[in-house]
C-alpha cells in the first residue's frame, strides 16, 4: 500500500530493525529559499531507496546532508546510530569511509588520471596498504566496472559512460556499506543510462550495499529501485514500490509515472 | 561609493582576513600534503621560468637602453652598470616578476579551484576523507610563497645579465668591469630587503587565487570570475605590500 505521510507523525512506524539511515524533522534553509521541511526519513539494510522529485525540491541537498557536505538547520540526520550534525571532522571522516557518494558531474579529478583518482581515497582512508594491494585493489574496482583499459587515462579522454563508471568504481573502492547516488544517469544516453543502473543494481548486490538513489530517470527507477520516496515541495509525500507507485491514482505520483 | 559596495568591500576584507587565519591554523596541523606541495612548486616555479627569464631579459635590456641617453647628457655614462643594478634589483625585477606571476599563476589557481569548485571536485575530496583546504590551498599558498622569490633571483641575474649587452649596443663595457660595478654597487641591504618582500608577494598571489578560486560561485561564469579578479586583487595587493615595504625599509634606513 502507499503510504501517505506528512510524514512525522507517520515516522516511527517505518522505522525498522535495521534502518541504516534516519532522517528525524530535518530542515534546512538557503535564506528565505525553505528547501527541507520537517522531512522524515529512512533506509534500511540492504535496501535501494529511490528519492523522486521535481528539480529544486531539495533532493541533492538531502543528501547531501547525510554525508555532512550540508549542515541542516535542525533535526536529526542519524548514520549508524551516529547523528551527522553533531560530528567533528574526524569523526565524519571515519564515518564516510563506510559512505559514498556519486556525485552528479563524476567530480572526477581532472589532473589525475584513472589510477590516481582510484587511489585516492584508498591512500586517505587505509594509508597503510602496500602498492601492490592498492594496484589489486584499484584493478578489481575497474573490473567490477569493465573499464580495465583505461587505468593510465586521464578523465578528460573519457566518455561520459566511462566516466561514471569511474567515478562508480571510485565510490565502491572502499567498499562502502551505504552509497548515495546523486542522479547517477543525468546527462546520459538510454543505452548508457541502463547499462549504469544495471550495474549499479548488480553492484548493490553483490557487495549487499544499502543505496540512496536520487534520480529523475524512470528507467533507472524501475531498475535500481526496492522503495520509492517522492519529494514534493521539501517534504516526503508518497512512498511505495514502483509497481505501486505506477498503478497510484495520486495525482503527484501520475506525473512521474504517465 | 554606495553604502553596499562600501558594505562589500567591508565583508570581503573580512572574509579574507579569516581564510588567511585559517591558512595560518591548517598549516602547521598535520597531515603534511609533502607530495602535492612539491607538485604545486613544479607547476608554479619550473613551469614560470620561460616567461620570467623572457620577461627579466628584455626588461634589463630596456631599461639599460631607456637609461643611456640621460646618463649621456650628465656625462655620467660610466654610472650606467651601478644606476641600472639598483634600480632593477631592488624594485623593477621583483615587482614585474610578482606582477607576471599574479597574471600567470594567480589566474591559474582562480580558475583551477573554480572549476573543482563547479564540478564538485572539493566536495568530492571531502568526501574522500581529504581536508580540501589543506590539500588545495595550504600546498599552493606555499609554493608561490616560496618559488616567487627563487624566480626573482633569477631573474634579476638574467635582467642584469641583459643590462650588460644593453650596455655594450653602444658603448664597450667588459665583462669584467661591468660585474664588479654591479657588484661594488650592490649592497645587502639592496638584495635582502627586495628579496624579502618577494615572500610577501607569493603569499598575497597564493592567497588571492585561492581564496577568489576556493569561493568561486557554482557556475560557468564564476570561473572566470574568479580567474579576474585573483589577477586584478593581486596586482593591486603587490604594489600596495611594495609601498609598505619601501616604506618599512626607509625607517629601517636600509635605502
Amino acid at each position: 500500500m502507499i503510504t501517505k505521510e506528512k510524514t512525522y507523525l507517520n515516522y516511527e512506524r517505518l522505522i525498522k530493525d535495521e534502518t541504516v539511515i534516519q532522517l528525524i524533522d530535518v530542515n534546512k534553509s538557503f535564506g528565505n529559499n525553505h528547501v527541507l521541511k520537517h522531512v522524515n526519513l529512512n533506509l534500511n539494510k540492504g535496501e535501494n531507496l529511490v528519492v523522486l522529485g521535481k528539480s529544486g525540491s531539495g533532493k541533492s541537498v538531502l543528501i547531501k546532508c547525510i554525508i555532512g557536505l550540508i549542515k541542516p538547520d535542525s533535526g536529526c540526520i542519524n548514520v549508524f546510530g551516529k547523528n551527522i550534525p553533531d560530528m567533528d571532522h574526524a569523526q565524519l571522516d571515519k564515518l564516510r569511509a563506510k559512505v559514498g557518494f556519486l556525485f552528479q558531474s563524476n567530480a572526477l579529478y581532472d589532473s589525475m588520471s584513472v589510477r590516481e583518482n582510484l587511489e585516492f581515497p584508498l591512500r586517505r582512508h587505509a594509508a597503510n596498504l602496500s602498492s601492490k594491494k592498492l594496484n589489486e585493489l584499484v584493478l578489481e574496482a575497474l573490473k567490477n566496472v569493465g573499464l580495465e583499459h583505461t587505468i593510465e587515462m586521464k578523465p578528460s579522454e573519457l566518455s561520459g559512460g566511462m566516466k561514471k563508471r569511474i567515478a562508480l568504481a571510485r565510490t565502491l573502492i572502499l567498499k562502502p556499506e551505504i552509497i548515495l547516488y546523486d542522479e547517477p544517469t543525468a546527462g546520459l544516453d538510454p543505452i548508457t543510462s541502463k547499462e549504469i543502473s544495471m550495474l549499479m543494481r548488480k553492484l548493490s548486490k553483490k557487495y549487499n550495499t544499502s543505496s540512496i538513489i536520487i534520480s529523475h530517470d524512470m528507467n533507472c527507477v524501475k531498475i535500481t529501485s526496492d522503495r520509492i520516496v517522492v519529494l514534493m515541495d521539501g517534504n516526503c509525500l508518497i512512498q511505495g514500490n514502483y509497481e505501486q507507485l505506477k498503478n497510484s491514482k495520486d495525482p503527484i505520483a501520475y506525473n512521474f509515472f504517465k | 561609493m554606495t553604502f553596499g559596495s562600501i558594505h562589500t568591500l567591508l565583508s570581503e576584507t573580512g572574509n579574507v582576513t579569516r581564510f588567511i587565519g585559517r591558512f595560518f591554523i591548517e598549516v602547521f596541523k598535520p597531515v603534511y600534503e609533502y607530495k602535492e606541495f612539491f607538485k604545486q612548486c613544479f607547476y608554479i616555479g619550473y613551469k614560470s621560468v620561460p616567461l620570467v627569464v623572457i620577461t627579466a631579459f628584455i626588461m634589463g635590456l630596456v631599461i639599460t637602453i631607456q637609461s643611456r641617453p640621460t646618463l649621456v647628457e650628465f656625462g655620467a655614462e660610466a654610472w650606467l652598470p651601478k644606476m641600472v643594478s639598483v634600480s632593477l634589483v631592488r624594485e623593477i625585477v621583483p615587482v614585474i616578476t610578482a606582477l607576471i606571476c599574479a597574471g600567470k599563476i594567480g589566474s591559474g589557481i582562480g580558475a583551477e579551484l573554480g572549476s573543482m569548485k563547479v564540478t564538485e571536485q572539493i566536495d568530492a575530496m571531502e568526501v574522500s576523507g581529504t581536508n580540501p583546504y589543506k590539500y588545495l590551498v595550504v600546498t599552493r599558498v606555499l609554493a608561490t610563497t616560496f618559488m616567487i622569490p627563487v624566480l626573482v633571483v633569477m631573474a634579476d641575474a638574467i635582467s642584469l645579465y641583459g643590462g650588460y649587452l644593453g650596455t655594450n649596443i653602444r658603448g664597450v663595457v667588459s665583462w669584467n668591469l661591468y660585474w664588479n660595478q654591479v657588484f661594488d654597487t650592490l649592497a645587502f641591504s639592496d638584495i635582502l630587503p627586495s628579496i624579502a618582500k618577494t615572500f610577501f608577494f607569493g603569499f598575497a598571489i597564493g592567497i588571492i587565487g585561492c581564496y577568489k578560486g576556493y569561493n568561486s560561485s557554482k557556475e560557468t561564469e564564476g570561473v572566470g570570475q574568479s580567474a579576474n579578479s585573483a589577477v586584478v586583487i593581486s596586482s593591486l595587493l603587490v604594489f600596495v605590500l611594495d609601498l609598505v615595504a619601501v616604506q618599512i625599509t626607509d625607517l629601517l634606513n636600509l635605502t
